[in-house]
This record gives structure tokens, C-alpha cells and sequence, in this order.
């Protein structure tokens, strides 16, 4: 029994050996193009690929992608370390590509790549560009409010007019984001207390952002907190006039309008990776910009591409007072959650 | 006639005493396969340490003594114990219900008793919150019990078939009460398999995700992942999960007490009489109405959600067509057989170690292999990404090392199967076929092995079924481009692509679905000995 036991073992090693791909090797000599790259992506299959093929077939470079969430994939590069056959993290949110980044396990990239990038969303050090932005805004059911009515600020939100009526993620990364930029920009206090007066009011509580967004758009709520692009989503499935849910923005400066971004960095074993590079370069180039304008509604961040339809300037969403670096102090602002009871 | 395990150990020195010299030599080399088993186990703990080690000590003491990680051990270890307890009584209760009563639809209600275990945690918890409000401790109680409710009623069901009603006639017509008549004479013969059992889903529990996560408990696995993804700091969470580890020893050892000696009443050989079926009378509506409860819970509202998504076409959502539900079936049933088969031939040796030599060596090699149910994933798949590396690179990212992490995860659900079914071979048998002139190789392999042969197949299953759903270890080892049904599940469920996802959702429960009902026909059929074994 045993020894058929191992036969069956051994027969099935061998298949799935054979039918899977080794680890990449690691490109030795200088900036040389072996026709081939792997990613690691956090942003999802969904949005990424059709891109993956439209740079494979503008270049004829050959890209694996191995997709999970940013932050795993950035656990994985940690643990992988000089050994990861990873040319190229594309990440989700800042705090992930930061972590790596902090470790050292990215080079800088040229200066070509990170001048493209106006400073403020991209990183400090050169370590990763910036490629896409998201913004947070006011998502508001348009059948019970008039833009009048609108709340400018999240302070606003704690009126009692609003008990019940508004809609929170509070596992989702970029509300996180957001609460972690409330604490930088107005304290650690001030944080507790808008949070515990958001309680206080019966702030409603969702699992991510498209619930939030289509509650609002059935009138179960009146305003929920969200991503842009989740309006943008809803509005091309089906049409601006008929949705019920519409975008607003919190006054300039406000925590509640902050823009994160998403963005990619080298890995170091890929530092004389042509292929990489090409693929960071193609991704904040006008192709991939407006593909991402086209497809994933969010704001480009280099080049001339214009911004989706209806949405204000970036210029005018950049926080002089703020640092998306500093923004990874993402420990406390869990504490912090966990503490006024909405982790 | 009481018999423990350890009976073997004389029985060998008085039977084939001219072979005597070569006895211990195949001892020696079981030692060695189950130590080297065990050290291959061990991984997960061995990376965790160095991580820990290399930390500095002072930040470590510091983490483990701060108040957060008594609140999440508070957390964690009431959790455990509260679903540990529930699916202990309802599994036995169910087990016996189906086994000893002449309750209608006896089969059926096993069935559908059992088909909870082809349903991922995840799964049945996102139908929960996506339903109802419940969230927190009962949230997380609620699904984690009904979903493992049958890792104690299969067992609890196969050692009932197996086990002598006739004490239990007895002590009835002595006066005890029903309840007291099965406790004094049927419980001693099914409690190693319902406890067997227990620790299972207890070690499930402690190291499970999905569920915590969807109900946003805040236990140490969900602290262990914060630490990961939130802050970063593999420090912390390599802390956290060695204790998390250490709870799970505590667990295997509470369970190897509480156990006791295995205690057999009567010759498993002989015939024994037919069970007489106890009646119910109207207790039998409140069994139907609580089974029938019972797979509402577990079935009925993870199902109906699926099915309303399965129905919500959205415009311009994202097609499935049947080759992508082929093309993952296909890896996941292949990645989760060699799991199995990785779990069988690591689990031989040390269940044969443990259940016919004994001892303070076996025992430390079976406590160490249940290190990677105690487990979280995402630690087993990072340990296992640092060992790949440092040892094997070429197997970096293959299949293969996909199914070894499946085999170390869930070489728990093997063992403890392989050891339960060569106990329950009669040690004489085996004796016999010494005197015979076969080795003792030969005796294992064609006495032993073949007896015990059914319900080392359903420790297979029961690996392979659960290897189908995991989720957090396949993310993190599969080949770069190769995706099962949980990873593509999870894939759309990220991008809120539910209608597309349930598809996925549904194939993977139909695919769990066929190994769980032939761990249901194992359970029915289970009668010991079997009548195969030929000498």
C-alpha cells in the first residue's frame, strides 16, 4: 500500500511539475531584454489584464502575471526577498509599495520615470512611481438632496440631520487612508472625536465601497464615503441621468478629499531588467494612462491625458498640508478603529 | 474484555520470538520515516522561530506580554471552546440519531447532516452577511459550528456502527436512565473518534480566516493578517502565531487526556447482535425539526444567497464561460488530490508509529504534525515560501510545492484517520500473520494496511475536500497564471463581481460535494474488521 502510495505521489509530482513554471531567473547582465517579465499585481485581474495584452502586443514582451492583494503580495515580496522572480510590483495603495520600499527591496528608478509625477503622489525617494489617483468623495442620493444641501465637510456629517444616513468602510484600505490622513492633518484627538460622534449618530456600516455606493443609489441612505471611480462604474453600466446616486466633492483641503494613488515599483534582481522598465514607462505612458482614464475612471497622473468626464482638476483636490508618505502610520489608525468599536 | 493500545507491545514479545532480532530494526526505521514526517511538519514552526529569534527580545517580550494579546487570547480561546462544545453535542447527538434511533430518513438526514463540509467557511459566512446582521462572537460561533458540526458526527457515526449496543441493552434493563445508559456504556467506545473529531474543528477554528474576518471578530488569526497587511511587521504576527501554535499543543494534548486509553468492549471479530433501533416516539418531530433547523443554517442560507447572485445578471458584468470553470475545476481537483496524497504518505508512517510501537517518541511526532491545522494559511504559506527558497528554489512557485503545503496544512485530517483505523485492527491479527512466516513489513502491508484500508481512504477525502476551499496558502504558492476555484472566487468577490463569482462558488461546493458523500457511505459502512484481509 505504501509503495503505491508513493508511486501515486511521485506520478503526481511529475505532472504538476511539468505543467507549472518554474521560478524566473534573475537577469545578470546590463539592461538587457529577454523578451519576458513577471508582475506582481495587486490591482485585479479584471482591470489589469486587458492592458497586460495591449503592452505585450505593442512590444512584443511576453509578461506573467501573478495577481492577490497588494498587501499579501507585499508580505510575499518581503519573504522572497533577493530570491523573488517579481521584475515589477504594481500595488493597489501607497502603504503597500511603501512597506517594500522600506526594506529595500526596490532600486530608483530613472528620472525620467519619477519626474513624469507630479510630487505628492508619487513617492519621496524615487523608489516608486505613481500611476493612477482616487479620490475620495461624497456619493448623495439625488432624489432627497439638492446640491445645496450637500455636506462641504466631514464635520458636517456629525449633524443629527444626518443620523443614520451615512455610509462607511472601515475595512476598506482607502477609508483607512482617509482616517489616517484626518489624524495627520487635524490630531490624534480630534480623529477619536469625529469617529466616535460618526458613531454616535448611527454611521452606517458596510463592507466596501459598492455596497455603500448602490445602498445610496437604492435610497437606503442619503450619503455614503467612497472612492470615485465606483460612481464612475455605476454610471457606465447604466448611464449618468438614470442613476440615483451622484458625486460630490468635500471642500479643498478637507481629509475627507484626500487622493491616494496606486503605483508601481523595480524590484532590485530586475534592476538591468529592460523589460521592466519598459513596462513601468509603458504604464504612465498616454497608452496607459488613457486606459486607465477609459477603463478604470481614476485620475491620471502623468502626461497630457485628460481626466474622466465631470471630474474637478487634480490641482484642485492636492493637499499643500499633506504627504502621502505620510500616511503609514496605518498601525494607529486600525488601533484606532478597533478602539471607537468600528473594527 | 478491556483492551488498550499498548497491548501490541507485549503481544509482540510473545509470539515469533525467533524473529526477535529483526523486530526492532523495522522500529527503528518506523521511528525514523515518522520523525522525518514530523520534522517535514515542522516547517511552519521552524521558520516562525527563526523569525522570532532574529527579532530583538526585548520588542517580542513586550509584544506578548501587552494587553491586546491577552484580549485576542481571551477572544480566540472562548471561541474555540464554545464551538469546540456545540459540535461536540450536536455531532454525537446527530450521530447517534442517525445510528441508534428509528428516527425516519435516517441515511438522508446523514447526508445532509454532512454536506455542510463541502461548503467553504468563507462561503457560508459571506451568505450570513450578506443576509443577516449578525457579525461579532455569535456571527463567527454560529457559521463555525455549522459548518463543522459533521467533523464530529462522521467519526461519531462510524465508531457507533462499530461499537457494542449490548452494554447499553444492558444497563437499561439495570434501571439507568437512557441518557446515563449511554453514557456509561456506549460513550467510552465512541469517545476517541468524537473527541478525534472535536480537536479537529477546535484546531479549524483557531486557525481559520474567512469567517472571523467576514464577521469581524477580532481573534488572533485576523490580528495575525492586520499584522501582515496593515502594519507590515512580520514580527509581530511570527509572535502572535507562535502562540497561536502553542494553544494549538495545548489543544492536541488536552484532547490526547481527555481521550483516554482506546477502549474496546467485546471482540471486534466476532458477530455482533443487530442494534435494536431505540424508539422515539414524539421526540421524533423535535429531532426532524432540529436536523431541519440545523441545515437551514448550515445549507440553506449560504445556498439561497448564492442562487440569488447565480440569478442577478448585471449589464456589462464580467462572463464566465465553461472552460474557465473547467480549466480551475481541473487544477483544483489535481492540486487537491496530490495534497492528499502528499497527507497520506506523511501521515503513514507517523499513525503507524504512533498506533503499534507507542510512546513518548510517537507522541511528540503526532503532536508536532497537528502544528499546521493550528495554523493560519497565509504562516504556512510563507513558511513554506522561505523553505522552497532556501532549499528547493527549483520547485519555487510548482504545483508540487502547492500540494506539499496542502499535505503539511491538512496532515491532521490524515492521520488522524490512519491512526484511528490501525488501532482498530486486532493486534492478534497481525501476530498471526507473523507466526505465519510473513515480515513485519509484510504484515503491515498486507494485514494491517488492507484491514484499515477504507478509513485511511476517508482521511484522503476528508484532506482533498478541504484543500479544494483553501483559500490564503493557494494565493500565495500557486504557479504564477494558474488559477482553482477558490482563487478565481475570491478574485471576483475582490473586484464585487458577485453574480460572476457564484458560478466558481457553486462548482466548488458540487466538487466537494462527491468526496463528502463517499466519507458519508465510508461512515454508514464502517464495520470492523473487514473481511478482505487475507493471510
Amino acid at each position: 500500500m505504501f509503495m503505491r502510495t508513493s508511486a501515486v505521489v511521485a506520478l503526481a509530482a511529475t505532472t504538476l511539475v511539468a505543467c507549472s513554471s518554474p521560478a524566473s531567473e534573475t537577469p545578470t547582465s546590463e539592461a538587457e531584454s529577454d523578451g519576458t517579465l513577471v508582475v506582481y499585481s495587486g490591482r485585479s485581474e479584471e482591470l489589469v489584464a486587458p492592458l497586460i495584452t495591449q503592452f505585450e502586443d505593442a512590444t512584443g514582451i511576453t509578461v506573467e502575471v501573478r495577481y492577490a492583494g497588494s498587501t499579501e503580495l507585499a508580505a510575499l515580496l518581503l519573504e522572497e526577498g533577493d530570491a523573488t522572480p517579481a521584475d515589477v510590483f504594481f500595488s493597489q495603495d501607497a502603504g503597500a509599495l511603501g512597506a517594500v520600499s522600506k526594506e529595500g527591496a526596490f532600486v530608483t528608478l530613472p528620472e525620467s520615470v519619477t519626474g513624469a509625477v507630479d510630487a505628492g503622489f508619487t513617492s519621496q525617494d524615487g523608489t516608486w512611481v505613481g500611476v493612477t489617483g482616487r479620490a475620495r468623495v461624497v456619493v448623495y442620493d439625488a432624489e432627497e438632496l439638492t446640491a445645496d444641501e450637500l455636506p462641504t465637510s466631514i464635520h458636517d456629517l456629525t449633524d443629527p440631520r444626518w443620523s443614520g444616513q451615512v455610509g462607511i468602510a472601515p475595512t476598506n484600505s482607502s477609508f483607512q487612508a482617509f482616517v489616517t490622513a484626518l489624524r495627520v492633518l487635524e490630531g490624534e484627538d480630534a480623529a477619536r472625536a469625529w469617529l466616535e460622534a460618526m458613531v454616535a449618530n448611527d454611521v452606517q456600516i458596510y463592507p466596501k465601497n459598492t455596497p455603500i455606493r448602490d445602498a445610496v443609489n437604492a435610497g437606503e441612505i442619503d450619503l455614503g464615503l467612497i472612492n470615485h471611480y465606483y460612481w464612475y462604474r455605476l454610471t457606465a453600466e447604466i448611464g449618468a441621468e438614470n442613476s440615483r446616486a451622484q458625486l460630490s466633492f468635500l471642500e479643498a483641503g478637507d481629509a475627507g478629499s484626500i487622493v491616494n494613488v496606486t503605483g508601481a515599483g523595480l524590484l532590485a534582481p530586475a534592476a538591468s531588467d529592460a523589460d521592466a522598465l519598459e513596462f513601468i514607462e509603458y504604464l504612465i505612458s498616454d497608452e496607459g494612462q488613457q486606459y486607465f482614464v477609459d477603463n478604470t475612471f481614476e485620475y491620471p497622473l502623468a502626461g497630457d491625458v485628460e481626466s474622466p468626464t465631470g471630474l474637478p482638476g487634480l490641482g484642485s483636490l492636492t493637499n499643500p498640508e499633506l504627504d502621502l508618505s505620510d500616511l503609514d502610520s496605518l498601525a494607529d489608525t486600525t488601533a484606532l478603529l478597533a478602539e471607537v468599536g468600528l473594527l | 474484555m478491556l483492551r488498550s493500545a499498548t497491548h501490541t507491545e507485549d503481544a509482540e514479545y510473545t509470539f515469533g520470538s525467533h524473529r526477535a532480532t529483526r523486530r526492532p530494526v523495522s522500529h527503528y526505521v518506523l521511528a525514523l520515516g515518522a520523525l522525518f514526517a514530523a520534522a517535514l511538519a515542522a516547517i511552519p514552526l521552524v521558520y516562525l522561530l527563526v523569525r522570532v529569534s532574529a527579532a530583538n527580545p526585548t520588542v517580542v517580550s513586550e509584544l506578548v506580554a501587552r494587553g491586546r494579546t491577552l484580549e485576542l487570547l481571551f477572544n480566540t480561546v472562548g471561541l474555540v471552546v464554545s464551538v469546540a462544545a456545540a459540535s461536540l453535542v450536536i455531532g454525537v447527538t446527530i450521530a447517534w440519531l442517525v445510528t441508534r434511533s428509528d428516527l425516519a430518513g435516517r441515511r438522508a438526514w446523514l447526508v445532509i447532516s454532512s454536506l455542510p463540509l463541502a461548503i467553504p467557511s468563507y462561503v457560508a459566512a459571506f451568505g450570513w452577511v450578506a443576509t443577516t446582521p449578525l457579525r461579532g462572537f455569535w456571527g463567527a460561533w454560529l457559521v463555525l459550528t455549522v459548518c463543522n458540526i459533521p467533523l464530529v458526527t462522521l467519526p461519531t457515526v462510524a465508531a457507533l456502527r462499530q461499537s457494542n449496543s449490548g452494554a447499553e441493552d444492558v444497563a437499561r434493563t439495570l434501571g439507568k436512565s437512557r441518557i446515563a445508559a449511554f453514557m456509561a456504556a456506549t460513550w467510552p467506545q465512541v469517545r476517541p473518534a468524537a473527541l478525534a473529531g472535536t480537536l479537529l474543528v477546535s484546531l479549524y477554528v483557531l486557525s481559520d480566516f474567512g469567517a472571523v474576518a467576514l464577521m469581524r471578530f477580532d481573534a488572533f488569526t485576523w490580528a495575525i493578517h492586520t499584522a501582515y497587511s496593515s502594519l507590515f511587521d512580520r514580527t509581530l504576527a511570527a509572535t502572535l502565531s507562535v502562540l497561536l501554535a502553542v494553544l494549538g499543543i495545548a489543544l492536541v494534548y488536552a484532547e490526547r487526556r481527555a481521550r483516554g486509553a482506546h477502549t474496546r468492549f467485546g471482540s471486534t471479530v466476532t458477530t455482533r447482535t443487530p442494534v435494536v433501533p431505540t424508539p422515539l416516539g414524539r421526540g421524533a418531530i423535535l429531532a426532524h425539526t432540529g436536523l431541519a433547523s440545523i441545515a437551514v443554517l448550515s445549507l440553506g442560507v449560504p445556498l439561497a444567497t448564492l442562487v440569488r447572485y447565480l440569478g442577478l445578471r448585471v449589464e456589462g458584468a464580467i462572463a464566465v464561460t465553461a472552460a474557465d470553470l473547467a480549466a480551475d475545476l481541473g487544477a483544483t481537483v489535481m492540486l487537491a488530490g496530490a495534497g492528499a496524497a502528499i497527507a497520506l504518505t506523511l501521515s503513514f508512517p507517523i499513525g503507524l508509529f504512533a498506533a503499534r510501537v507507542g510512546g513518548a517518541l510517537a507522541r511528540l511526532a503526532e503532536s508536532v504534525s497537528y502544528l499546521g491545522l493550528a495554523l493560519p494559511g497565509i504562516v504556512v504559506g510563507l513558511a513554506l515560501v522561505f523553505f522552497s527558497l532556501a532549499v528547493v528554489p527549483a520547485l519555487y512557485q510548482t504545483g508540487l510545492m502547492l500540494a506539499f503545503a496542502y499535505g503539511i496544512l491538512f496532515l491532521p485530517k490524515a492521520l488522524g484517520a490512519v491512526r484511528s483505523s490501525i488501532e482498530q485492527v486486532e493486534p492478534g491479527l497481525e501476530d498471526v500473520g507473523r507466526t505465519l512466516g510473513e515480515t513485519q513489513w509484510g504484515v503491515w502491508r498486507r494485514v494491517t494496511a488492507r484491514i484499515a484500508w477504507p478509513g485511511i481512504g476517508a482521511g484522503a477525502l476528508l484532506v482533498a475536500l478541504t484543500a479544494m476551499k483553501e483559500l490564503p496558502a493557494t494565493l500565495l504558492l500557486r504557479p504564477t497564471g494558474t488559477d482553482t476555484l477558490a482563487t478565481s472566487l475570491w478574485r471576483l468577490t475582490e473586484a464585487s463581481a458577485y453574480s460572476a463569482a457564484a458560478p466558481y462558488a457553486v462548482l466548488l461546493i458540487v466538487a466537494a460535494t462527491i468526496p463528502t458523500l463517499l466519507l458519508t457511505r465510508e461512515a454508514m459502512a464502517h464495520t470492523a474488521p473487514r473481511k478482505g484481509a487475507r493471510l
